[in-house]
């Protein structure tokens, strides 16, 4: 349990059976290998006797191997999923066993991003299950002699009751194993009643190791003979050394070389950024002989950014008509007849993830392959940028994943990994790359920098009769095309083309900005600005029109209906409209219970304190939050308690969702509080935590209390959610307890007081 | 040569004294439950127990750390779980984990000094250690529990 086993094989399935899907290619491709010639596979699950999925193996001891196919950051997904596995098997969880998948699609996506681990791979997990249990179950009976539906499974056992005959797994393996498997329509899944694991969780499978030092993450990889590497990057992005002078660098007691790596060609996309790079003994020596390297550097065209100025443009941009996206009625024929308009600019900044653990990679190429170890939330995208970066195979590019010491999007962007790979080619030897905290700060693929402008006209009711809204943000297909600058439909759903309102005329609008450091991907994306942005503005007019900010968020969301999106590119995080549809009842119920349970309209107020609600569906769950602040008149702000309600669907691990919830309101404090990325001349500002400050203990929520609907809807994501609508709360919050609007975050920068 | 204890063993350094502890503890020793967060002090998953003192063992350089004892999570209990140990699986604390061995070293360093902290004296003590996956009301909870368990 200390450490994480992987499923290391090579070139397994290099034919056509790949294409056939997520969904079924967990558990329809063993025909094939049952049929077909040995093959190499070095798994433990591959091994097992009966292996009738790449996600599951059993042994004739009982122990049942399960492959965790995506990365583990601290979502609990490693054991979550695994748990889907065990409970259609009717497995005995202590009998389980998690190896963590290498990079390697025959698991289909592994892109651990998106909230969607559960969403896309609880079918096939059943199936896994569902397949071994059914050809247990065969086997059992035909040892019997006794009709297949006369046999059913207790927990790790075939049991035929009127015989009172019992076979555990482990004696059936064999025999399973000679077994043709099931067709996927004859599989009988089990009913909700008998469910033993899904719906009530289980901690970590590697909860122990984490509070005894020995779990594994990419900080901790070791190889014999490896060296340690820290590159010294072009501090402006798109930079490249002009000249260098590593005279002194290698001095350092330690140090053993330095290495030149190219910089990216053409947009960044998950390149290593080029630098240079020393190579030492330790990594402490690197640090050390890279504070000695003299770098002249020709920083390139990013170097007129400025991110002050960059600010005024957004806005500008803003301010104008843009590239419209969805339209109701007719807004301008409204604001046209001159009524009073409400406008507001939000903004905010650029956010960088910084998670605990900095970018770190191991790698070894030898032979003509490459082996890695890192921490990283997409093993398939670091074979294929190391695969084009080396000049070899994809199917040559072991990418063996760690635990992640946090991820929050990061570390779906292997550039890191990419640098690893580089450099050991160059030195022919192992070589861990460990970026420092400074490097993880300036060079992040930090999340968008945001520009909204909002405009309502109220009725005589005070509802919206008209409603703008455009956001200017530079968009993430920029680090693969520098001259991307408009949103693309996967990120302006994100809380802005499905504005949930039921309005008379509404236009949503994209304006162009064009990227100068490579953005990225971070917990909940585009939402969080987006919802930053609607829910005030929201809490705005009902403050406007002397509404209770809760009555006037139910009356906009309206009457339980389904939002139609003709005519917009509406991709709904890539699940089929069908299966999630966009329910506005779903949210009204998540407001009015976290309103209930919040005490909403009746716990006492007194100076300095307020609250705030916002509501918000992203990842296709429905959130809302109820956020208390006290504000004393240092502008000091303190969060006694949060509430927060969630319809996600269906709840594999309701105790690891809790604990996402619980971490989306600190991550959105520091969201609020403090988060900024600014640049000067092309140059990060920040560098650390001192100047990129994320919430301690006292400055995070007090209590935060989490409600979970009972849903038998598709399971949806609970990674992300919790940050949107907790960033909106806290805002609208402060406007209570304050009198003051937040319209720009971060609060530390344009103050309370 | 720099003379020191590490979770009960004597060892010599005979390197750069100004290299810190961690990376000695990391790349040296092949220790490596002690983490790297910031190298400068401020996100406290490198803490150790230098003489039974919370330290950050990014910024304590090799030198200073010569005659003392130093506990790393991997000598914290010589019985497999320490009670601030069980206390975070009891509570289930963490989420990714990387900033929860410093948490723990921090917490037990905490309960040896003070056997009933109050939540503003835990803010307080453990306001040097930054955990972003944003566990801090569990971390509290079980430094009650443990504080509870220790009496």
């Amino acid at each position: 349990m200390s450490s994480i086993e992987n499923v290391s094989r090579r070139r397994f399935l290099t034919g056509g059976i790949i294409g056939a899907g997520a969904l079924v290619l967990g558990v329809r491709y063993y025909h094939k290998l049952l049929s077909g010639p040995k093959l190499p596979r070095d798994g433990n699950a591959d091994h097992a006797t009966l292996h009738p999925s790449v996600f599951l193996g059993i042994d004739p001891d009982g122990t049942v191997w399960i492959v965790a196919s995506r990365s583990e950051m601290g979502t609990t997904s490693r054991t979550t999923l695994p748990l889907v596995v065990a409970d259609e098997l009717d497995a005995d969880w202590k009998r389980v066993k998690i190896e963590q998948a290498i990079g390697d699609k025959r698991y289909g996506d592994q892109n651990t991003d998106g909230s969607h681990s559960i969403r896309s791979f609880y079918d096939t997990m059943r199936e896994a299950g569902a397949t071994a249990r059914c050809m247990l179950i065969q086997a059992a009976a035909q040892q019997w002699g006794v009709p297949v539906a006369e046999c059913e499974t207790d927990l790790h056992v075939v049991v035929h009751r009127s015989t009172n005959r019992r076979a555990g797994y482990g004696e059936l393996a064999t025999a399973a194993a000679k077994l043709a498997a099931p067709k996927r329509e004859e599989l009988k899944l089990k009913p909700k009643s008998a469910w033993r694991y899904v719906g009530k969780g289980q901690v970590s499978y590697d909860l122990e190791a984490l509070v005894t030092g020995k779990a594994i993450y990419g900080m901790d990889a070791h190889m014999d003979g490896m060296v340690y590497a820290s590159v010294e990057h072009p501090p402006v992005l798109g930079g490249k050394v002009k000249s260098f002078d590593d005279k002194e660098a290698l001095k350092v007691a330690g140090v053993r070389q330095t290495v030149p790596i190219d910089p990216f060609q053409q947009a960044p996309a998950f390149q290593p950024l080029g630098g240079i790079a020393v190579i030492a003994d330790n990594t402490w020596a690197a640090f050390q002989g890279r504070k000695k390297l003299n770098i002249a550097w020709d920083n390139g065209p990013n170097e007129t950014y400025n991110s002050d100025a960059y600010k005024n443009e957004l806005r500008e941009t803003s301010h104008n008509p843009c590239k419209m996206v969805r339209n109701i009625g007719d807004v301008d024929a409204v604001f046209a007849k001159g009524s009073k308009a409400y406008e507001a600019d939000y903004y905010v900044p650029l956010l960088a993830h910084a998670s605990m653990e900095p970018m770190v990679a191991l790698a070894e190429f030898k032979d003509g392959k490459a082996t890695l170890w890192a921490p990283t939330q997409n093993p398939q995208a670091v074979q294929d940028i190391v695969a084009k970066q080396l000049g070899i195979a994809k199917e040559d590019v072991i990418c063996n994943v760690t635990l992640l010491g946090g991820g929050f999007g990061r570390k779906s962007k292997p550039d890191y990994v990419a640098e690893a790979a580089v450099l050991s080619k160059k030195t022919g030897r192992p070589v861990k790359v460990v970026w420092t905290r400074e490097d993880d700060i300036k060079f992040d693929y930090y999340n968008a920098v945001a520009s909204m402008y909002m405009k309502a006209a109220l009725g005589a009711d005070g509802k919206p009769t008209a409603w703008l809204q455009r956001s200017v943000f530079p968009p993430i297909p920029s680090i693969f095309d520098v001259n991307a600058v408009y949103g693309d439909p996967g990120h302006l759903q994100q809380g802005w083309t499905d504005i949930p309102y039921d309005l008379p005329n509404l236009r949503v609008e994209n304006g162009p900005a064009k990227a100068h450091v490579r953005i990225g991907w971070l917990r909940s994306v585009a939402n969080i600005y987006h919802a930053f942005a609607i829910q005030c503005f929201t809490d705005e007019l009902a403050q406007a029109a002397g509404h209770d900010s809760l009555d006037y968020l139910l009356d906009l969301i309206g009457k339980p209906r389904t939002i139609d999106f003709e005519g917009v590119k509406y991709p709904n995080y890539g699940a089929s409209m069908d299966a999630y549809p966009w329910e506005t009842g779903r949210l009204r119920r998540v407001t009015e219970m976290v309103a209930e349970k919040s005490g909403w309209g009746k716990r006492k107020h007194g100076k300095g304190t307020g609250i705030g609600i916002a509501a918000h569906r992203s990842f296709l769950t429905y959130v809302a939050t109820v956020v208390e602040v006290e504000v004393n008149d240092q502008g000091e702000v303190r969060i006694p308690r949060v509430d927060t309600a969630l319809d996600a669907g269906l709840i594999v691990n309701p105790e690891a969702t809790r604990a996402q919830f619980e971490g989306a309101a600190v991550f959105g404090t520091s969201v609020v509080r403090s988060g900024e990325i600014t640049a000067t001349k092309g140059v990060i500002d920040q560098s650390n935590f001192q100047d990129y400050p994320v919430a301690r203990i006292g400055e995070a929520p007090q209590q935060t209390n989490i409600y979970i609907v009972d849903s038998d809807a598709p399971p949806a994501g609970v990674g992300e959610p919790g940050v949107p609508p907790f960033v909106a709360a806290f805002c609208n919050a402060i406007f209570s307890a304050t009198g003051k609007r937040v319209r720009d975050l971060p609060i530390s920068k344009f103050g309370l007081s | 040569m720099i003379q020191l204890k590490v979770n009960g063993v004597d060892r010599s350094f005979g390197g750069e004294p100004e290299m810190p502890l961690l990376w000695y503890l990391r790349d040296v020793l092949g220790l490596t439950g002690s983490k790297f967060g910031c190298g400068v002090g401020l996100c406290g998953a490198c803490t150790v127990h230098v003489n039974g003192h919370a330290a950050r063992s990014c910024v304590t350089a090799m030198r200073d750390a010569g005659g003392k004892e130093v506990t790393t999570i991997e000598g914290l209990d010589n019985n497999g779980l320490h009670p601030v140990q069980k206390a975070w699986m009891q509570i289930n604390v963490p989420q990714c984990g990387y900033c929860q061995v410093g948490q723990i070293m921090q917490a037990a360093a905490l309960l040896n000094s003070k056997r009933k902290p109050a939540d503003r004296e835990i803010d307080e003590a453990m306001s040097g250690n930054i955990c972003r996956c944003g566990t801090y009301q569990r971390i509290r909870a079980a430094i009650k529990a443990a504080a509870g368990e220790m009496a």
